[in-house]
């Protein structure tokens, strides 16, 4: 069982950085701007998380700094599309490459310094607990964190007034501003809600997952992310299960590898035959799944062109110039 | 509310020189008007005379460049709409501002300032929905509704903040005749609780039936204040236009001439390609050579759909649903269609009937090089400029297109001379066939006039002319049959001689004109 318990709490560990970048682009696009950013604005996040964390010894301190790294970076994504109405698309992918030489050129100094790890939580009482402690309740904070984020975003896109006025702006920009909503000023904090979100996600990298710095590591993290808003239709809760199904993919794929069959000779055959068949499957098919499934829900999802409109926002990447 | 007991006798609302400038353009040059408490004050104007800017003004949308709006008799500044709002000035918009993706209920919350939530708005709506019989369901999503119904969300919208001025931006130009009237009614019943309201169209008798005031813009300038139920309908149009505008004449249709189908539709149907679309189920209609045939109907019932069937922009499963000149087209490409004789007009100017970004010229090239090549196309394909620039000049000679330099770029000419072009284009070729989607859709009075007149000339040259439009005052001075478009269906055609407003409009509705009442509710 503890093989199990461990392999679970790494499954929830991994999940949490998908969940989370992927909940800040959801609400991104659901205002109608498409940031693809999010590998860029990851990174920054991990680097200015872990620097932050090693010179001041506050794994806290670090988090908050990732934050803020993120939401002032993703600002400069703001300024350009929003303000001097660049393309979204071009935009983002500069946001991502510049992420990436910016977060190595920061990180130099930090390369194989020792880590500091934020610890997981032990609650009295209840960590303790068999089969169900350790994975309910002795997890990282940032863990707890995604869950009220995801709890918190359903909230607030579908039950309250600023949500529904965000859903319009991304609905229909030309009608948000005929009745007077600032639509400009809507999708700037929609956006810095995104970089904050992406730079959380790269601190729990770099801060929870693998405490050290390592250029580029996020690893296409964030194109996952983007993938999974996509994946998920632009609702939250199927982003919170895409998160852990794509998660749960990444770390089957580690380990299947790092599985000595010939030490297994003790499992039921048919338990052996089905590791042994995906042991065989190439790593880099399993690397691929996140984007394959994605592909395969826009097919299945455009089959449904009505539920499709409903929640795909339609301005999502439109320019908008108000007339004054 | 202090401003209401100081100013009992005096207007609601006062503008003075109210100016707008875009560039080079004065959208708005020093307009002046009045309207009192419980007056229904027309502006009117053609096209680009400056209405809607005007009233986006009032509204807080736009920035005056100069100029004062005195409300209840203070001086007030309106910098957004909810500045608007809160003066208590509602807008009902020619062009919705509605999201389809939401329900008509978070429509409606939307632009209500208070925070109640949505089943409170719910409840009102629908409860003040049926207290003015415009029956509404809170609940459903916009997405799905009709154009009246959707201007239905926007009144209700509007009247939930007790506004004093409601301003309606070309309301009638989507609805049926019998909806418009429902409207009316609603608008009478508003007046007579002392609520004023700006009503903008260009539809004179409308305005002549129900106005106590009017204000006729040109070109932004104010050009005269009357009393609309003092004029006539011509007097009216030639303070808007500043001319004459020449009738249409339609002579008989020639008796002694082949009048054989040139167009046939038959059994035409295709399926919703999204979930706004409108199916086509079935459909018949022929047209006949030198006859004009019309299609009526309230916007989003399948006229759409039904031009890019004839015009082959969809290509149809059954070759033998479309036929050109005793053919099957349905099989065929555009240009195939154009090669049979066929010529088409679709309804949106910039990127279907012309490249925005291309000069004139190209424009033509783009669409008759497969019918004119030997005419506009070299050996190996080369572009015979010369020939296509005197062929492009011809056509804006003939159908009079005003522009500015040579050539310029489809985009940069406005809306009624590049539609002038588009026609134009098409009449050059003498069609044997003409399909034409909205002819008239956002052009002024004399263009429009000169259109219609070209369409009846090129029927009356042996042609068949299929005319598909929202306006029905069109239809009537130009067809000699009516047809009516209801959800996707096709009714028999009417000859024009036994045609009335009133049968048509119900056939719009959805009803037969035997049975003299909707099928259903009105959905």
């Amino acid at each position: 069982m503890d093989i199990a318990e461990a392999i679970l709490t790494t499954v929830a560990t991994a999940s949490t950085p998908l969940l989370i970048a992927a909940t800040g682009e959801l609400v991104v696009e659901r205002s109608g701007v498409l940031n693809l950013g999010v590998e860029g604005m990851m990174l920054m996040g991990a680097v200015s998380g872990f620097a932050v964390t090693a010179l001041t010894g506050y794994p806290w301190l670090g988090v908050l700094a990732a934050v803020i790294v993120g939401a002032v970076y993703s600002l400069l994504f703001g300024f350009l599309t929003l303000t001097l109405v660049t393309n979204q698309v071009a935009t983002g992918l500069a946001l991502t490459l510049l992420g990436v030489g910016l977060s190595g050129l920061i990180g130099v100094p930090f390369v194989g310094h020792p880590g500091i790890q934020m610890t997981s939580l032990y609650i009295p009482g209840l960590t303790g607990l068999p089969y169900v402690g350790k994975l309910l309740f002795g997890e990282d904070p940032l863990f707890y964190l995604s869950i009220v984020l995801v709890i918190g975003v359903s909230w607030f896109l579908f039950g309250t007034r600023a949500g529904l006025t965000l859903r319009s702006v991304g609905d229909n920009h030309g009608s948000a501003h005929a009745l007077g909503i600032p639509v400009i000023r809507i999708r700037y904090l929609a956006v810095m809600f995104g970089g904050a979100c992406a730079g959380l996600a790269g601190a729990q990298l770099s801060i929870v997952y693998t405490p050290q710095w390592v250029e580029n590591m996020t690893a296409g993290r964030g194109w996952i992310a983007l993938a999974l808003v996509v994946f998920a239709s632009w609702r939250p809760w199927r982003v919170f299960a895409g998160a852990y199904l794509f998660g749960l993919l990444t770390i089957a794929e580690l380990n299947i590898q790092a599985v000595d069959l010939s030490t297994l000779h003790q499992l039921p055959g048919a338990v052996y035959d089905l590791l042994a068949l995906i042991k065989a499957i190439p790593s880099q098919f399993l690397s691929s799944i996140p984007y394959l499934a994605t592909v395969v829900v826009l097919v299945v999802i455009s089959r449904n062109r009505r539920l499709t409109m409903m929640n795909t926002p339609a301005s999502l990447g439109r320019a908008f110039v108000p007339d004054r | 509310m202090d401003a209401e007991r100081g100013n009992v006798g005096g207007p609601l609302l006062d503008v003075r020189g109210l100016t707008k400038i875009f560039g080079s353009l004065r959208a708005c040059d020093g307009v002046d008007l009045k309207i009192n408490r419980g007056e229904i004050h027309a502006l009117l104007g053609e096209n680009g005379a400056g209405k809607s800017t005007f009233v986006k003004m009032l509204f807080g949308s736009l920035e005056p460049y100069s100029g004062e709006i005195w409300w209840k008799g203070e001086k007030v500044r309106i910098a957004s709409p909810g500045e608007a709002r809160r003066l208590g000035i509602g807008m009902v918009f020619q062009h919705f501002s509605l999201f389809d993706a939401l329900t008509a209920a978070e429509n409606i919350a939307l632009s209500l300032d208070d925070g109640s939530p949505i089943g409170t708005i719910a409840a009102k709506a629908k409860a003040l929905s049926y207290s003015y019989g415009l029956p509404l369901d809170p609940y459903s999503l916009v997405g799905d509704l009709s154009v009246g119904e959707r201007q239905r969300i926007e009144i209700i919208r509007c009247l939930l903040q007790t506004p004093d001025l409601i301003i309606l931006d070309e309301p009638t130009s989507v609805l049926t005749p019998q909806e418009a009237d429902k409207l009316f009614e609603t608008l009478e019943r508003l007046r007579s609780e002392g609520k004023s309201i700006l009503y903008i169209s260009h539809r004179l008798e409308e305005v002549k039936r129900m106005c106590d005031g009017a204000t006729v813009l040109r070109h932004g300038k104010v050009v005269g204040h009357c009393d609309p139920r003092q004029e006539t309908a011509s007097s009216l149009a030639r303070m808007m236009v500043g001319s004459e505008v020449n009738a249409v004449t339609r002579p008989p249709v020639d008796a002694r001439v082949d009048h054989s189908p040139l167009l046939e539709i038959r059994a035409l149907s295709r399926k919703a390609a999204t979930p706004f679309a409108v199916p086509l189920r079935a459909i018949d209609l022929s047209v006949k050579a030198g006859e004009v045939v019309g299609i009526a109907g309230v916007a989003g019932n399948g006229q759409g759909e039904f031009f890019e069937a004839i015009s082959g922009e969809v290509r149809q499963e059954d070759a033998g649903s479309v036929r050109i000149s005793g053919k099957d087209a349905g099989h065929l490409s555009i240009s195939k269609r154009r090669l049979l004789g066929a010529a088409f007009v679709p309804e949106e100017r910039l990127g279907h009937g012309a490249a925005p970004l291309m000069p004139l010229s190209e424009n033509l090239l783009l669409s008759r090089f497969a019918t004119d090549g030997k005419a506009f196309l070299g050996p190996l394909g080369t572009i015979r400029t010369a020939t296509i620039e005197s062929a492009s000049e011809r056509i804006i000679k003939h159908m009079d297109v005003r522009m500015s330099g040579k050539d310029p770029e489809a985009a940069a000419l406005s809306g009624g001379n590049l539609q002038k072009f588009i026609v134009g284009r098409e009449l050059d070729r003498q069609p044997s066939v003409m399909v034409v989607n909205q002819p008239t859709w956002g052009v002024d009075a004399g263009a429009a006039a000169r259109i219609r007149q070209a369409l009846i000339e090129l029927a009356r040259a042996g042609s068949a002319v299929l005319v598909i439009s929202q306006d029905l005052d069109e239809l009537f001075e130009i067809s000699d049959f009516i047809a009516v478009m209801h959800n996707g269906t096709m009714s028999a055609p009417l000859p024009i001689a036994d045609a009335t407003f009133e049968k048509i409009g119900l056939l719009m509705g959805g009803a037969s004109p035997e049975e003299g009442h909707p099928v259903g509710e009105a959905a």
